[in-house]
């Protein structure tokens, strides 16, 4: 193995220990804008999509790149923009309504 | 763009996400988590496109565009009731995106061990997501039969899938493998990995489908981890390996809370098994029930109708239970109304709400919220478990399993020892739920045979309780 993918493997571990006590206590209101926020995060997959797309389009093997490279990005992009949408659309709400709720009744 | 400052715009990206994610578990920033979050992923994307030096390649932002399109419009036609759907599908595509970056690393000509086993892995982990997100998607959709689909000899079914694709990996990895059958051995993967995929979200239901759709979106983080390992793209380690860990980590708080191991309901253990009860269900299942007719609710609840309406407008303190059967008859606005006639007439009312109530964690909350319940009137398990007992009222809405006291003395069943809402203590106890049947986990429910003090209202609950709160208007 090559020193990248050490550095690679580590970063690996080391991003997963940190995730793993990142959060705690979550108030059950948040679980689900949390997931769905952490849902969009996960179509970061579009970063490698898009490189490795880049790459295969201008190989021999184009029609290839093209059709997976194409669909990839779609797929990692609806992931992240849907994601991230409906997570603020939750949270809005969410706020919204603790704001309403605070005003003189 | 220089190695260097790559290195330093990545771990700015890293970052920022790791304080998006923080921020979102808590309440007041949550929402500025969120937007910390997409840009930090918007900053990856450029960062991404200029490091790579592939700004000039067209076809990208065609397939962006396209993306970004479907994503805005699924965003926002999905109506609230539909998240847990909307979060599994995707999930499930960002979990096919990443098989697809493990396909391209797989094909492409310089590689290694490490890359090829990589590849193969993120393939695996990939398509299990995607099918089984689809799965749970179409179960929640309700294109797929909602019940558990057990299959003969599942468990053992679920482990040969799992063997044959952690050997295909390996196998994968090895230098003797003619390059010409790397083809074939992709097949093989893509085709085992979707069966596991498929095998092990079919026989998911009830209480095991938030923790499900938590777990495989944690999986969907470890997916695009382990892409980013096969292509040497250190964001991609990075993010994935944080979202991977604390979606494991939300997903273990939600086990914890219904008290099953992780490992349990992977393997769909004590699932659908000895599901009669009976014996150890205390004595006052006086066997005179009514059956399920109409005719007789009606009496019953004319017979009660004065009573009760009469001690729910004196009541000082109520506690309302919503269930998934909220969410299927959208009666989450009346029950808001209802909540707001009894605050009117001086009552305190509480909501409580299970960890594992309806499809998705969280599920109730959200679905409150969007009906304008302040979120300081709604209470987890154990905060609220003490005061059943002097609440002069409980109001069941469309909940079963998360409230059955069977599941403190039924030994062997599915829900045995998972911690219930104490609504059996309550004395008075309003249950509106479509019909007396045993939840998805398949226990009847000692609650509904008891007389004293449980009323039934059985039916939609958005029509039994709109008769309910007319009733309420009249007196």
């Amino acid at each position: 193995m090559s020193t990248m993918q050490f550095i690679l493997i580590g970063v690996f571990i080391g991003s997963a220990i940190i995730g793993y006590f990142l959060i705690n206590n979550v108030p059950s209101l948040l679980h689900t804008p949390l997931m769905s926020g952490m849902n969009a995060l996960s179509g970061v997959t579009i970063l490698g999509a898009l490189s490795a797309t880049a790459l295969a389009v201008s190989s021999d093997n184009a029609v290839l790149g093209y059709i997976f490279g194409g669909l990839a990005i779609v797929l990692a992009m609806i992931n992240v923009v849907g994601g991230f949408f409906v997570t603020n659309k939750m949270l809005n709400m969410i706020v919204k309504k603790k704001e309403k709720g605070r005003l003189p009744q | 763009m220089s190695t260097v400052l790559f290195y330093i715009l990545s771990s700015i990206i890293v970052a920022m996400v790791l304080l998006g994610i923080y921020l979102m578990s808590k309440v007041k920033m949550s929402a500025i988590g969120n937007k910390i979050s997409a840009f930090a992923m918007l900053g990856g994307v450029i960062v991404t496109l200029v490091y790579n030096d592939i700004l000039s390649v067209w076809f990208l932002y065609v397939a962006i565009a396209i993306g970004l399109i479907l994503g805005l419009y699924l965003g926002k036609k999905i109506k609230m009731i539909q998240m847990p759907q909307m979060v599994a599908l995707l999930n499930g595509l960002g979990g096919g995106a990443s098989a697809l970056v493990g396909v391209f690393s797989l094909l492409s000509k310089n590689t290694n061990t490490f890359s090829l086993l990589t590849a193969s892995l993120a393939v695996t982990i990939g398509m299990i997501t995607l099918l089984g997100s689809l799965v749970a998607a179409g179960k929640l959709q309700r294109i797929l039969p909602q019940k558990p689909i057990v299959i003969k000899g599942h468990q053992a079914h679920t482990m040969i899938l799992l063997l044959l694709s952690l050997a295909i990996i390996i196998l994968s990895a090895c230098k003797f493998i003619p390059t010409n059958l790397i083809w074939l051995m992709l097949i093989a993967n893509i085709v085992v990995s979707s069966g596991f995929g498929i095998i092990f979200s079919i026989r998911v239901g009830g209480a095991d489908m938030p923790i499900t759709i938590s777990l495989l979106n944690s999986l969907s983080g470890v997916a695009g981890a382990i892409a980013g390992l096969a292509i040497n793209n250190i964001i991609l380690v990075a993010v994935g390996g944080i979202v991977g860990a604390s979606g494991l980590l939300l997903t273990q708080i939600m086990c914890k809370a219904i008290n099953r191991s992780l490992f349990d309901i992977l393997l769909g253990k004590s699932k659908k098994i000895n599901a009669k009860p009976t014996e150890k269900v205390p004595e006052e299942k006086e066997e005179i029930e009514v059956p399920l007719n109409e005719k007789v609710e009606s009496v019953q609840e004319v017979d009660e109708k004065v009573d009760v309406i009469e001690m729910l407008n004196n009541a000082k303190k109520v506690i309302i239970v919503p269930g998934y059967g909220m969410a299927i008859a959208q009666a989450q606005h009346l029950v808001k109304q209802l909540a707001d006639k009894l605050v009117n007439k001086g009552a305190i009312v509480k909501y409580a709400i299970h960890p594992v109530a309806g499809r998705m964690p969280g599920h109730m909350n959200v679905l409150l919220c969007e009906a304008n319940v302040d979120y300081e009137d709604l209470y987890e398990m154990d905060d609220i478990n003490s005061e059943f007992a002097q609440a002069d009222a409980t109001i069941v809405i469309g909940a079963n399993d998360v409230l059955n006291p069977a599941a403190r003395e039924a030994v062997g069943t599915p829900i045995y020892g998972m911690p219930v809402l104490n609504v059996d203590q309550c004395e008075n106890i309003f249950i509106f739920n479509f019909d007396k049947k045993p939840g998805y986990a398949g226990v009847d429910n000692p609650l509904y045979s008891k007389n004293k003090g449980v009323h039934l209202y059985l039916g939609d609950a958005a029509k039994t309780l709109l008769d309910f709160i007319t009733l309420l208007d009249k007196q």
